[in-house]
């Protein structure tokens, strides 16, 4: 056996000069990591640090609490943040007795037909919040609404008793679409729990109540109290919904309240001002929210133990059935038929006849409209490039936190500041946006690039928490014997990382997509005429009272959304939406 | 091809120093291990020499030019070296051939000399019939054989291997042990060995290197090393041994129980004041009875304390009295005692080796 001795590739150098010495020891890589570090700080600290300084400057730019004063001095403005915090607990209280006995239902129990119940979910979570307003609007709506009419044809009466412009209705609606995350949370709490505990109390004498009530209720407590936590900064974070119920109703939350003060002219220092309590209490929250849910001694946490059995709930099953399939029923189905009614409808109020179908509104907005047309292409591209940016960058942030690239100290911060957005409300973060990139040096408001930005930085959590378990999942020594054997770092990251982490990139990709092809609240505050995306089109047309052609845009932003799901499922399997650290 | 230089090199990690001022050459083409406990410092080195850690002192040369100092240290890339990691690193992406390619690859070789050279390599770790799978098709040995093709095709100034065979099993272990020598016979390639493994340093080493806590305790040929040991630590960290105390009195040492002439100890170090030696258990002979001619070994009457049969040897525990501890000593299968029969043992004084 001989093998053939090729001189060595680099001829072995005697001596360096100290220049050529100096540039063939340095690691040509870092460069690209400083960047991302200095487009975390554009994105992440410079918004927030000017939404504070505008907060005490007046229109000259000179410090001034005056902006304090007329923001919390009106009794209309105390209202408001009273609202928030009423629509928040109700809502989160909602949503307990909604997630909670349908969480328990498909995880512990025998219940038949879970197959549908877990699309219905699904399909709950894929509807955007603001879209399920509209459906809203059009079965609860004064007078006209459907079961309005409904009402009225059975009793006869003058008028129907539903009103969905009201406090009522907006809890309603916003728990409607803010119940899956309590299903979630509670789910995967239950998932961990083995039956073994279950059978343990039962042969200690408890039956099937006492042991759901003392034992399996307890261990999953954590998972509802972190999840009633999400479900209340949801609630108050949310734009779209309130601004569609509450305006008309006549009363405000702070985020529409917020939405005000940009009216022309805009008081931006106001608005910040009025935001500090909004950002206060979502980061005081979730910290709460993770202190609870990461609490030690909780078997529940710890991974999946032991062997499961389903309750069996003999006759019952079919009671939680009609219970779980009543909460879809006004999540998801009543709301979605009368959406594809009136999309399809020539008039919606002339109710479901086949006279009455057409296909006109959806060729409408999906070819002749130039304004859908263009507001379609808008999502598209900036969801896309916001997606991709954000993947990039949160990719470089994971890469240089888990390769310890820079001091163990300095990459705990730079984690910290990738997953900072995941508290800061839309809202919030778009006034931010908004105070920062507004004027010179960085004029970007009226460019696509803000919102693709804005997007960018709401999402990067989403982006971050993938890339970093992908990373994670890559052992350092694949990319060592890269290095080793004579390839760069970028060799290793461009033949041995990247071709690696496709499929779960891909996956996040979509984990972002969806949510930014959708997003309003941050959208709402910094589009311009040329940079009109879907979803504040379809909130600027629920003024005119096209209800055809809202149902319509809505229906084209959930077609897009399934077709990304589906692709979803191909790649990361059926519950990647509805996994917990998907949310 | 290449000698490598490791010149007061110290390591430390905030306050925690993992290598301590550490000196080793290696000769062209030899085999050094670095043997020692997890924790001592061993992969730390390893991991200096291949350009992934920076000393925070000295330096380290390869050929004469200083790839690592505290200044600035060359990447590893460009260290002309390759490594075998604990994990293997197989690129599971990649097929055998690819894999096994991609440092040739790297260095710009045309691709029909990849291809020759790739099929040689493959003949000589035998698996030629296996180029275009992918790693996860392969088993634990055979992936081991594509990280060993994948690091030595490309003819390394030194290769680098990290515990290499503690993911296999034990039998697979020992037949890639040799394995190992042999490619490192046939190629003659400078290699640093890391392994916590006393029997795969013996087996595979030219010299072994034992760290403990960041440094060198002792650097010595396999044969030098377990019959020589120069400190307590190295004589009970390779094989199984008895330490006694021994305290000198006139021309013998008296060991509580025993003594023995002072000038049959190893000269070095016999200095004044207690000494420590270390013997092994089968460098003791137990006998049933009193020998009829004394050969000049020390003789000690004692009894079995208690005793295991582990197939291959007994292992006895014999209490002496005056002793303040029973002395271990091993025989073989057939050499049967009961547990409190009187026995003689015979130490050979010339086998004790005098430790710090």
């Amino acid at each position: 056996m001989s093998i053939t001795v090729t001189k060595p590739i680099r001829a072995v150098p005697g001596a360096f000069s100290g220049l050529g010495q100096r540039w063939r020891h340095v690691d040509k890589s870092s460069w690209v990591w400083l960047l991302a570090i200095a487009l975390l700080l554009l994105l992440v600290i410079n918004p927030l640090l000017r939404l504070l300084v505008v907060s005490f400057q007046d229109a000259n730019g000179a410090f001034t609490f005056a902006n304090y004063v007329s923001a919390y001095s009106r009794v209309r403005h105390l209202e408001a943040l009273g609202n928030s915090l009423l629509l928040g607990v109700s809502a989160a209280t909602l949503c307990v007795a909604f997630g909670v006995p349908m969480a328990w239902a498909l995880s512990r129990t025998d219940m038949p037909c879970k197959g549908l119940v877990w699309v219905a979910i699904l399909g709950t979570f894929i509807i955007p919040p603001y879209l399920g307003a509209v459906g809203w609007i059009l079965l609860a709506g004064p007078n006209a609404g459907w079961l309005n009419r409904l009402f009225i044809a059975l009793t006869g009466a003058g008028s129907g008793p539903f009103n969905i412009y009201s406090m009522t209705g907006l809890v309603m609606v916003v728990a409607c679409y803010s119940f899956p995350y309590m299903f979630v949370f509670v789910k995967s709490a239950l998932d961990m729990i083995s039956s073994e505990m279950e059978e343990a109390a039962n042969i200690l004498g408890a039956g099937g109540l006492r042991t759901s009530l003392s034992i399996t209720l307890p261990l999953v407590l954590p998972a509802i109290l972190g999840a009633f936590i999400l479900v209340f900064l949801e609630a108050i974070a949310l734009f779209g919904s309130p601004a569609l119920l509450a305006l008309p109703g006549r009363f405000h939350v702070v985020t529409t309240q917020l939405w005000q003060f940009f009216e022309f002219p805009p008081r931006v220092g106001v608005a910040a001002a009025y935001a500090m309590p909004l950002l206060g209490i979502t980061v005081l929250l979730f910290w709460l929210q993770r202190r609870i849910t990461s609490r030690k001694g909780y078997v529940a946490l710890t991974g999946k133990g032991g062997e499961r059995r389903m309750i069996a709930l003999g006759r019952w099953k079919w009671a939680l059935l009609a219970y779980c399939m009543a909460v879809c029923t006004l999540s998801f189905f009543m709301p979605m038929v009368v959406i594809c009614q009136a999309a399809l409808a020539k008039a919606w109020g002339r109710g479901f006849s086949f006279d009455n179908l057409t296909l006109q509104n959806l060729y409408f907005t999906i070819f002749e409209n130039e304004l859908t047309r263009t507001a379609t292409l808008h999502t598209f591209v900036y969801a896309g490039t916001a997606s991709l940016v954000a993947i990039g960058l949160a990719l470089c942030i994971a890469y240089i936190v888990n390769r310890q690239l820079v001091g163990n100290r300095v990459g705990n911060v730079l984690a910290f500041l990738t997953m900072a957005p995941f508290v800061i409300p839309g809202i919030v973060l778009a006034i931010g946006f908004y105070a920062a990139y507004t004027q010179p040096p960085l004029l970007l408001y009226g460019t696509s690039w803000i919102l693709i930005l804005a997007f960018v930085t709401r999402f990067l959590p989403i982006a971050y928490s993938n890339s970093n378990a992908a990373i994670r999942s890559i052992h350092p020594e694949l990319e060592d014997a890269v290095r080793i054997l004579g390839g760069t770092r970028f060799t290793a990251i461009r033949q041995v990382v990247m071709p690696l982490l496709k499929r779960s990139l891909a996956g996040a990709f979509i984990l972002v997509f969806i949510p930014a092809t959708r997003e309003l609240s941050t959208a709402i505050f910094l589009y311009s005429i040329n940079t009109q995306v879907l979803s504040v089109l379809l909130f600027d047309k629920s003024d005119e009272g096209n209800f055809e052609m809202l149902a319509s845009i809505g229906l084209v932003l959930v077609f897009i959304t399934v077709a990304l799901v589906l692709v979803g499922f191909r790649l990361m399997g059926r519950d990647f939406m509805l996994r917990r650290s998907a949310t | 091809m290449s000698t490598l230089v490791l010149r007061n090199v110290s390591r430390t990690f905030g306050g925690y120093t993992a290598v301590d001022n550490l000196n080793l050459t290696l000769q062209d083409g030899e085999l050094v291990s670095l043997l020692g406990p997890s924790g001592c410092g061993k992969t730390t080195t390893l991991r200096m020499i291949a350009g992934f850690v920076t000393p925070t002192a000295g330096t380290i040369e390869l050929d004469g030019e200083v790839i690592s100092s505290p200044a600035s240290s060359l990447p590893p890339d460009k260290r002309r070296m390759s490594m075998i990691f604990q994990s293997y690193a197989i690129w599971p992406n990649m097929t055998v051939a690819e894999n096994v390619g991609f440092g040739l690859k790297i260095r710009k070789v045309g691709g029909d000399e990849i291809r020759r050279r790739v099929d040689e390599i493959l003949d000589v770790v035998q698996l030629r019939g296996l180029r275009d799978r992918y790693p996860a098709e392969l088993s634990g040995g055979q992936q081991q054989r594509v990280a060993l093709a994948r690091s030595v095709v490309v003819k390394p100034a030194v290769l680098l291997l990290d515990e290499p065979l503690s993911n296999l099993d034990a039998n697979l272990r020992e037949e890639m042990r040799f394995e190992i020598r042999r490619l490192h016979d046939e190629f003659g390639i400078t290699m640093v060995y890391v392994t916590h493994d006393q029997a795969e340093a013996m087996v595979t080493s030219d010299r072994i290197a034992v760290m403990n806590k960041g440094r060198i305790e002792q650097i010595d040929a396999p044969y030098a090393l377990y019959g020589n040991p120069r400190t307590r630590f190295v004589a009970g960290f390779i094989g199984r041994t008895n330490f006694l105390k021994g305290q000198p009195n006139g021309m013998a040492v008296d060991f509580g129980g025993f003594s023995v002439p002072a000038d049959q100890l190893p000269r070095e170090r016999a200095a004044a004041g207690d000494i420590l030696v270390s013997i092994r258990p089968q460098c003791i002979n137990l006998l049933g009875a009193r020998p009829a001619t004394a050969n000049g070994h020390c003789l000690v009457e004692g009894s079995i304390e208690r005793r295991a049969y582990l197939g291959e040897y007994w292992d006895y525990y014999v209490s002496i009295p005056g002793a303040p501890e029973p002395l271990r000593v091993t025989t073989r299968p057939h050499e049967v005692f009961e547990v409190r029969q009187p026995v003689y043992i015979e130490i050979d004084a010339r086998q004790m080796a005098l430790v710090a």
